[in-house]
């Protein structure tokens, strides 16, 4: 009976497609991401959005330093990263914060509740401490139903205020996958 | 003229590429290129780089794409390409027909004690470029190579990539304004309107 109500299917979340239209209300035209599970819908929302651009970076800093050139031209942006990217980031947020640039980053977590991977570990311990060491104003979510009021709140603070803020969207909500069963032939 | 194998110097090649700039964009990166485009002479357009190695291409980008009517200009050095080689990658992907980037290539860190840098062995940026899908991709040795690329970049047809191979000379320097706050407000004031002033 449990082997059958693991198989089940779970119904799909719904709270990135809340995110998505906090996103359009604030006017976010540059969608850049290094992919990860958690953001995959929001993603999905994106790429059908005429009026957006997703761009894939091949790092995450990148993303800081493109969505620094939107704000100079005009555009609104987010960035879409997993917690293991924000550690690639680092010496980049001086830019946002010297320049008094806004920055929206939304970090799904890994290394944390429930995590199965140990190498998650490290960096995801280290997330929250690396953004606030950098300027960042960091806002947390851990009920699937807070997570686009946290979003639109972040957006306000960075876009009406010029600094960085990041969401972190918790590993409870995302759920944490299990590898071994993954694994199971 | 150039005398064959003589390397160019940088501010003659910043001033070939900034001459008659019109409502050109310039992005520079840190250290010599942030001096070298002030030297050719301070602009609210202009955006100077005093740290975060590796943005200039990015960040050149990122304007681009938000600004699809106006022409943007990277100015950078090899080391800071280097920095973010990724950077050729997304770009080359998303194809930005607006945008410059023209790496003035020492081959050397020349801020730090002219230590040498990975072309200095050799690495060929503008192959990575071509490779990364840069439909123009170019190594550029005389002024009327550098004319051409000036040309290509105020007409918009890009992407388009230049590795200026110039002489790894160390000059006075010629500061912009730091203040990273001023160097922001005053470009959105100059490509936005005094609307940008009001949020």
């Amino acid at each position: 009976m449990a082997d059958l109500q693991k198989k089940e299917p779970v119904a799909l979340p719904t709270w990135p497609d809340d995110v998505y239209r906090v996103l359009k209300e604030a006017d976010v035209r540059q969608v850049g991401m290094v992919p990860d599970a958690g953001h995959s819908r929001l993603i999905r929302a994106f790429e059908a959005d005429p009026q957006a651009r997703v761009i894939t970076l091949t790092t995450e800093e990148e993303g800081i330093a493109m969505l620094a050139g939107a704000w100079l031209g005009g555009e609104r942006g987010v960035l879409l990263l997993q917690s293991s990217g924000v550690g690639n980031c680092i010496n980049m947020l001086s830019l946002p914060m010297i320049c008094r640039m806004p920055l929206l980053m939304l970090v799904t977590m890994r290394g944390e509740w429930g995590e199965f991977n140990p190498w998650q570990v490290p960096m995801g311990q280290g997330t929250r401490a690396v953004l606030e060491a950098m300027g960042v104003i960091v806002t947390r979510a851990d009920e699937p139903h807070l997570v686009a009021s946290t979003v639109s709140g972040a957006a306000n603070l960075a876009f009406n205020t010029w600094r960085p803020a990041a969401v972190l969207i918790g590993q409870r909500v995302l759920g944490a996958k299990n590898f071994k069963e993954l694994a199971r032939k | 003229m150039n005398v064959p194998n003589e390397l160019l110097h940088r501010r003659d090649v910043v001033n070939e590429l900034l001459r008659d700039r019109s409502d050109l964009l310039v992005v520079a990166g840190l250290g010599a290129p942030n001096w070298d485009i002030s030297a050719a002479g301070d602009s609210p357009n202009n955006f100077p780089l005093w740290g975060a190695m590796g943005a200039a291409a990015m960040m050149g980008f990122g304007l681009a794409i938000a600004q699809p009517k106006r022409r943007v200009l990277v100015i950078t050095g090899d080391g800071e390409m280097l920095m973010s080689l990724g950077a050729l990658a997304t770009i080359a992907v998303q194809n930005p027909p607006n945008l410059t980037i023209a790496v003035l290539d020492n081959e050397r860190f020349g801020e730090t004690g002219m230590q040498k840098t990975h072309t200095a062995a050799g690495v060929d940026l503008a192959g990575i470029a071509t490779a990364a899908g840069f439909r123009t991709s170019r190594i550029v040795r005389t002024m009327a190579e550098v004319t051409e690329i000036r040309d290509l970049a105020h007409r918009g047809n890009g992407p388009v990539f230049a590795q200026v191979k110039i002489n790894p000379e160390a000059l006075y320097f010629v500061l912009p304004p730091a203040d990273g706050g001023i160097l922001s407000t005053r470009f959105r004031q100059s490509v936005l309107g005094d609307g940008s002033l009001y949020n």
